[in-house]
């Protein structure tokens, strides 16, 4: 069984004239365990595929499944017990006026949990975050504990598959190193799957298995990341991605 | 606890529990207030009024209702009546003072009622989009489309005159400005990922309405408020001098200046001074809501 | 070779509620007609030191420094009016996101020719000749037609470049690029450097080079500079990164994942504390 497959996904914004299809027939299966990368450019559909799973998009059509159970348009409180999801900006996905406490508090309480006070604590150890975060409110964060306090949130219902939209990419490289071993840690535990969106080669090659590059809305190539590291893509726009990203770090 | 360390324990960078951060929360709000002095002029006479009100027995030299023709029109000074008396021999600073009581519970009283009403209808319109939204607005266009006043009247005179139906009237009139408010708020703020964030947990529209809009629009609605206070005394006023909102004798400050109007070019105190209440009473408002603005934007929470 | 630009001494300090917080805490270096890069993370005072240069630094926040000449003038004295001429055309500075910099209701002929305008007294179609030949050096396509068009209808790269030519087209002395492609995709990313590394070589310019990322930086600059907590941790030969010794450095070079060369776990930095209180680096030549 796959943990997420997608058949023939369109995704489209606006109508009539003013429509513009974000992802055109894109198809791709993650096995169950796998960390799967989606990398392109911005403006190239990657995110969209996220949300549309997510079901954050209405307008979609093709057919997708997670975890064997096939997506409509309503998700299930079941759905969202099984798949979570990081965003990219850690300064955006907090509530500015929500302790640490009440962010995770209320999530708990969403799922149906009901030790949250020991949840609690044990999800910030989880991530790296001492008790001490606990009631503290986002701008008393940086960053990067912002990023935990995210990944704690999408941890806590115990979820199976984990949606990840750009996790780093606001972040400085120092503190990406942090948050790109954390989530590695947290897979190699839990056995989560990913589905990780990024720019960024070098992040989806470290943290994915294989990945899928997508070019306007469309997946140009799908290969594996050893293929990936060796350079050896076939078509031109992952090569041209691949030189300039070999280039820019030399 | 000293001093010293209740400050300490309300400026912790890692709070303990769920009541010191909030405490740590207020306490930085206040002391940015603190910090805008015009705002602590307006506080300052807020709380100043407050306490006119609450102590008017004691403060009032007079009886307020005390009729007395023999002095009726005398200046401000004439024997031990401070702001003089007006055209039934009435001590005006006794007025005033009993007054004080009136005008605070008609703005109280509209400054919840109102935003309340702009607040769930602008929201819900806001959040849940499509027909709803379209229904909501065009529902509050037709309110705005018509004069306040004339609506205000229209309202009073199907209710019965009185301080209550003329609070519920203004009321009425004076939420679709808010709605439009919390509208515009609530159409930034639901696309943000922190609601896309609390949907993927399975939370339902009333919950993220209530819990996660709600937080972010009421300080926009409680500085407009405090910028709207003026006009809503000034409408009570107009209603009351029509009339149909307080009733003499009682001494409500918009009834009061109607009442010497008539007098204004010879005896120019008996308008002037509830006047100058009512401008003192609006200028605080507008200072503190300034104020306001500074401590509760939400963008300003992130620095 | 005499320097463009001489800072000594430089700090920049914000007084907050629980007393001063120093940005920049005494950094000195200078500038020759070479590409220097300041790397550091956020809130190591990298761009608070592109701005304190070009006096953009706004109150309540406090810039002083013992030496900060550029050419012949002092700019520690220079009056508000002096630092408008000197912004421009001695140094120009190069943001972030096109997007916030460009006047969003003028068209882009419009706003380069103004830039060109305010600084030389040359005519209209002088100027539009100039601009025009600007858009063709930072390899735009048709700049005729660009010329017409608002900030919203180009692309991201494309306002990029667009800043530049902005920027350069009164022929300043200095550059001053604050993470010119940081919101770039990386494709792009390479074609605007190149074009802004081609420009300022041919024009024997200096280039201020700020960036978080030290990669990046070493392939375009000639010296780096490592900031870390507003103070200068280390100055680098660029072709000699490999060799940097200081452990922030190494930490930060580690950090990155790398495509070719994948590793199990990146190194995490270890902060030492003393790093924050060791003397700023001289980077003066």
């Amino acid at each position: 069984m796959s943990a997420i497959g997608i058949r023939d996904l369109n995704v489209w914004f606006g109508e009539g004239a003013e429509l513009v299809r974000a992802v055109k027939s894109a198809s791709f299966s993650v096995a169950e365990g796998e960390s799967f990368g989606l990398v392109g450019e911005s403006g190239s559909g990657k995110s969209t595929v996220l949300r549309a799973i997510a079901g954050l998009v209405d307008s979609w059509n093709g057919d997708m499944s997670v975890l064997g159970e096939p997506l409509g348009r309503r998700r299930s409180a079941a759905f969202y017990k099984r798949v979570q999801m990081v965003f990219q900006d850690p300064y955006a996905s907090l509530h500015p006026r929500h302790t640490v406490d009440r962010v995770l508090g209320e999530v708990l309480k969403l799922h149906g949990f009901s030790d949250i006070d020991a949840r609690i604590d044990r999800l910030l150890s989880d991530v790296g975050l001492g008790t001490g975060f606990r009631f503290r409110y986002p701008h008393q964060l940086s960053g990067g504990q912002r990023q935990r306090v995210a990944i704690a949130r999408a941890l806590a219902p115990e979820p199976r598959v984990v949606l990840l939209d750009e996790p780093t990419s606001a972040l400085d490289v120092s503190v990406q190193a942090e948050i790109l071993n954390l989530l590695s840690d947290l897979r190699a535990e839990r056995g989560l799957t990913y589905l990780m969106v990024s720019h960024d080669l070098g992040v989806i090659g470290h943290m994915c298995d294989r990945i899928a590059v997508m070019q306007h809305g469309e997946i140009v190539e799908l290969l594996d990341v050893a293929k990936m590291r060796a350079l050896q893509a076939d078509h031109p726009y992952t090569k041209h991605l691949l030189d300039s990203s070999i280039r820019s770090i030399r | 606890m000293s001093d010293t360390s209740f400050r300490d324990w309300l400026t912790a960078d890692a709070p303990a529990s769920r009541a010191q951060a909030r405490a740590a929360a207020w306490y930085a709000g206040w002391l940015k207030l603190r910090g805008n002095t015009l705002a602590m002029v307006g506080l300052v006479v807020l709380i100043a009024l407050i306490l006119l009100a609450l102590f008017a027995p004691l403060l009032a030299t007079q009886d307020p209702f005390v009729q007395d023709l023999g002095a009726r029109l005398k200046a401000p000074g004439w024997e031990g009546h401070l702001f003089g008396t007006d055209s039934l021999g009435r001590d005006i600073w006794s007025r005033l003072v009993y007054g004080a009581r009136i005008s605070l519970y008609i703005v109280a009283l509209v400054a919840l009622v109102a935003p309340l009403l702009g607040l769930i209808i602008g929201t819900v319109a806001g959040y849940m989009g499509g027909i709803i939204d379209v229904a909501l607005m065009r529902f509050t266009d037709i309110f705005l489309a018509f004069p306040r006043l004339i609506l205000a009247l229209a309202f009073v005179a199907a209710l019965g005159a009185g301080i209550e139906n003329a609070v519920l009237a203004i009321s009425l009139t004076a939420w679709p400005p808010y709605a439009r408010i919390a509208r515009a708020e609530t159409l930034t703020i639901r696309n943000s990922d922190f609601i896309h964030a609390i949907k993927l947990q399975g939370a339902g529209p009333l919950r993220i309405i209530t819990r996660h809009v709600w937080p972010l629009c009421i300080s926009s609605l409680v500085i407009r408020v405090t910028l709207d206070m003026a006009g809503i005394i000034l409408t009570a006023a107009g209603l009351g001098f029509l009339g149909l909102g307080a009733q003499p004798p009682s001494p409500e400050w918009g009834a009061m200046v109607s009442e010497g109007r008539k007098y204004i070019l010879d005896y120019w105190w008996v308008a002037t001074i509830p006047g100058l209440a009512i401008f003192t009473i609006s200028l605080a408002f507008n200072l503190l809501g300034d104020g306001l603005r500074d401590v509760l934007d939400p963008k300003e929470a992130g620095k | 070779m005499t320097n463009l630009l001489d800072v000594e001494n430089l700090r920049v300090t914000f007084p907050t509620r629980s007393g001063t917080f120093e940005a920049v805490r005494g950094i000195s270096f200078s500038l020759g007609r070479e590409r220097l890069g300041i790397v550091g993370e956020s809130g190591s005072g990298k761009s608070m030191t592109g701005r304190a240069i070009l006096k953009l630094i706004r109150k309540p926040g406090i810039v002083t420094a013992d030496r900060m000449r550029m050419g012949d003038t002092n700019l520690l004295t220079a009056s508000e009016r002096e630092m408008r001429r000197i912004r421009g055309r001695h140094a120009s500075m190069i943001m972030q996101d096109p997007k916030f910099s460009l006047n969003p209701v003028m068209t882009v002929g419009s706003q380069i020719t103004e830039a060109l305008l305010t600084h030389e007294k040359t005519s209209r179609a002088e100027a539009r000749k100039r601009a025009v030949g600007m858009l063709d050096a930072v390899a735009i396509r048709n700049p005729e037609r660009v010329m017409g068009l608002y900030p919203h209808e180009v692309s991201g790269g494309m306002g990029q470049r667009i800043m530049i030519a902005m920027m350069l087209i009164p022929n300043p002395e200095i550059l001053i690029a604050d993470e010119p492609t940081s919101a770039l995709d990386v494709s792009v990313q390479l074609q605007v450097l190149e074009i802004m590394d081609k420009l300022v070589t041919d024009r024997g310019m200096g280039l201020i080079f700020i960036s978080h990322d030290l990669n990046l930086v070493s392939n375009f600059c000639d010296r780096i500079l490592i900031m870390y907590a507003g103070r200068i941790v280390e100055v680098c030969q660029a072709g000699k990164l490999h060799e940097a010794k200081h452990p922030y450095t190494i930490g930060l070079l580690n950090s990155v994942p790398d495509l070719e060369h994948p590793r199990p776990r990146l190194d995490a930095l270890q902060r030492d504390p003393a790093w924050r209180e060791a003397p700023s680096v001289s980077a003066l030549t």
